[in-house]
């Protein structure tokens, strides 16, 4: 009756065999084309080191006035604007611009990839049921995959560094924007659909005049999520060597420095404001035209 | 292709349309009789037109009136093929519109047909002219030539002033109108609209149905026109057919199915219209007189009752004859005579009522 009480497992030789082959077959992956990997990012590399190098070698009186037009052209919202600044002066006053700009570097080079590769998936997936019922559950497992775990090939891949960061972040932040463009194309009104076939539009101008600006409210709400989720990625990428305002955050835990943490947690906090809020505002003047003025 | 000029006349011969994952394999059953209940209970598919026949007069209005879930929403997507049929053709001049590979589909939907929907279907997003252009756009047409063409027909519909509104911004029939200036900057033959004025308040739709009807006289395209209503189809139809659980019960001038019903569901309609508006003089006229005895005030021929009774009235005379376009005497006209014809008679009466 023992087999009641202690689950029947695979006997230890096999499994250790197991995990060795499969431990064994992705090394030799790596050893064989991990260089031939890393070449194809390096483009990725050098937008990244472009983004960060501009972000820190513009003077801060400059990258302040720019964030600032930004905003104000994406939201016409002076207190939005208003906050934003004070936001990045106090983040300056506390010696934090450095790492700031770092991160500020990082999310948008996460969000322009995850938007490149995110709505061409998102739009694929609409139109196949097939697709999407293939998609969803790996959109699933990126989403719910502890991120350490998939860590570790892409550091056995690429080692530490920028890249790998960059890849870490866009798994986790890509899953929002890829729903939301299947989802808000799924949801344009069948009607309207149905008037752009009457007249003949072809597919691509379906999609570009119909389906695209009636999804874009819908896909700008997952262009919101995506950037939030890249900064909470933030902290746990700095393990694998992205700089930025993660990095003080993981020395604060190791060492134990509660005002160290909690400053740099604060410039975090700070700039996802400045995202979320700039970004939903922009959101909604996207659908402008839904305001109902006649009675 | 069709000649641009010219509006087609459109022929639907032998159409079916059956609903559900394998519409063909009943298609044999349903064409050896099998009725819409057989073929949901048995099979769980959906019949929805059954054997339609009908040809819709060249540069003329074609009225198709049923109720809801007759099938007549399914027949008009038919002939721009927004819906493939089950079997059975659709011939628009002397083309097939169901053998139309992708292509020459797109084309047809282009150049021939232009289409009003009961919701309107404008696209939320785009401004009034934004959306009166949109068939020109999907064309190719330079931008200045749309605006040009789509500014002609908003001024005709009366929206002249609303081009950088929103739809959401305009009321119900505005919004129609928009959707009537998109179908008529097209300018093509063919005018599709699917319960068009539906939606619309009485008042806004008499207004609307004027418009049509107005611009009718002066473009002549062929137009194909889906209601519900009675009476909308007596005003509008050049020839109407009355569908009812996908067939077709009788079709033909608006005066030839007020005076002649088919059966029972078509006199319980009928029952309720105004016949002095659809019931024409000629219809009438006493051909027995003397063709040389003009009494009272002339009266041409194509008349309705209701304006025949008006113009006597106001003549103060109980007599009228009926003439032609020449002015020719056909036949006379006794006030008693029109009275009576314009009253519904007893044999359409409530069954009760006439006990």
């Amino acid at each position: 009756m023992e087999w009641l009480y202690n689950f029947p497992s695979m006997d230890i030789e096999s499994l250790r065999a197991l995990k060795k082959g499969i431990d064994g077959g992705f090394r030799g992956f790596t050893r064989e084309y991990g260089v031939y990997i890393e070449n194809a990012f390096e483009p990725l590399k050098q937008f990244l080191i472009w983004s960060e190098r501009f972000m820190l070698d513009t003077p801060w009186p400059l990258i302040i006035l720019l964030i600032a037009v930004i905003t104000w052209v994406a939201s016409r919202n002076k207190r939005i604007v208003i906050g934003t600044v004070i936001t990045l002066l106090l983040i300056g006053y506390f010696d934090m611009w450095e790492d700031t700009m770092q991160t500020i570097s990082m999310i948008f080079v996460c969000t322009v990839l995850s938007i490149v590769v995110g709505i061409p998936i998102g739009i694929a997936m609409s139109r196949s049921d097939r697709l999407q019922s293939v998609v969803n559950p790996i959109l699933d497992v990126m989403q719910t995959m502890p991120s350490f775990v998939y860590l570790i090939p892409v550091v056995m891949l690429l080692g530490i560094g920028k890249v790998p960061g960059l890849i870490a972040v866009v798994i986790y932040a890509i899953p929002p924007i890829i729903r939301l463009t299947n989802l808000g194309i799924r949801l344009v009104d069948k009607d309207v659909l149905e008037a752009a076939d009457a007249f003949g539009s072809s597919s691509w101008q379906r999609l570009k005049n119909v389906q695209m600006p009636l999804a874009l409210p819908t896909m700008m709400a997952g262009i919101n999520q995506t950037i939030m989720m890249a900064l909470a990625m933030v902290v746990v990428a700095s393990m694998i060597g992205v700089r930025g305002l993660g990095q003080p955050v993981l020395q604060a835990i190791n060492n134990q420095y509660f005002s160290l943490g909690l400053f740099n947690g604060l410039a975090i906090v700070g700039i996802a404001i400045i995202f979320d809020r700039t970004s939903q505002a922009y959101g909604k003047r996207l659908q402008k035209y839904q305001e109902v003025v006649h009675g | 292709m069709v000649d641009d000029k010219a509006s087609p006349g459109i022929s639907v011969r032998n159409l079916y349309k059956i609903f559900g994952k394998n519409p063909e394999q009943y298609i044999d059953l349903v064409k050896q009789g099998m009725t819409k209940t057989e073929l949901n209970d048995k099979h769980g598919h959906v019949l929805g037109l059954k054997d339609i026949n009908i040809d819709m007069p060249a540069g003329g209005i074609q009225v198709v009136m049923g109720l809801s879930g007759s099938g007549k929403s399914t027949l008009i997507r038919h002939i721009n093929r927004l819906i493939d049929p089950t079997a059975g053709e659709v011939l628009v001049g002397d083309v097939d519109v169901c053998q139309m590979n992708p292509a020459q589909l797109q084309e047809f939907r282009r150049h021939e047909t232009a289409m009003v929907f009961q919701k309107f279907a404008l696209l939320p997003h785009r401004t009034v002219m934004d959306n009166t252009v949109y068939g020109l756009e999907v064309q190719g047409v330079s931008r200045s030539e749309q605006l040009e063409r789509a500014q002609r027909w908003i001024d005709r519909v009366g929206l002249t002033g609303f081009e950088s509104n929103y739809p959401n911004q305009l009321s119900g029939g505005m919004q129609q109108r928009v959707g009537l200036a998109r179908a008529l900057t097209n300018d093509a033959p063919i005018l599709l609209m699917d319960e068009a004025f539906s939606a619309l308040d009485p008042l806004i739709r008499m207004d609307m149905q004027s418009v049509l009807l107005g611009l009718q006289k002066e473009i002549k395209k062929t137009v194909v026109f889906i209601t519900h209503d009675l009476d909308e189809a007596l005003r509008l139809g050049d020839k109407i057919a009355i569908l009812r659980d996908g067939e077709v019960v009788q079709q033909g001038t608006g005066q030839h199915i007020v005076l002649n019903p088919a059966d029972e569901y078509i006199s319980s309609f009928v029952r309720e219209v105004n016949r002095g508006r659809v019931v024409l003089v000629q219809t009438i006229m006493d051909t027995s007189v003397g063709l040389e005895n003009r009494e009272g005030p002339a009266i041409k021929i194509g008349t309705t009752l209701e304006k025949a009774a008006k113009i006597m009235t106001d003549g103060n005379s109980s007599m009228a004859h009926v003439t032609d376009a020449q002015g020719k005497m056909l036949g006379s006209l006794d006030i008693q005579a029109v009275i009576s014809s314009m009253v519904t008679p007893i044999s359409h009466d409530d069954p009760v009522a006439a006990e």
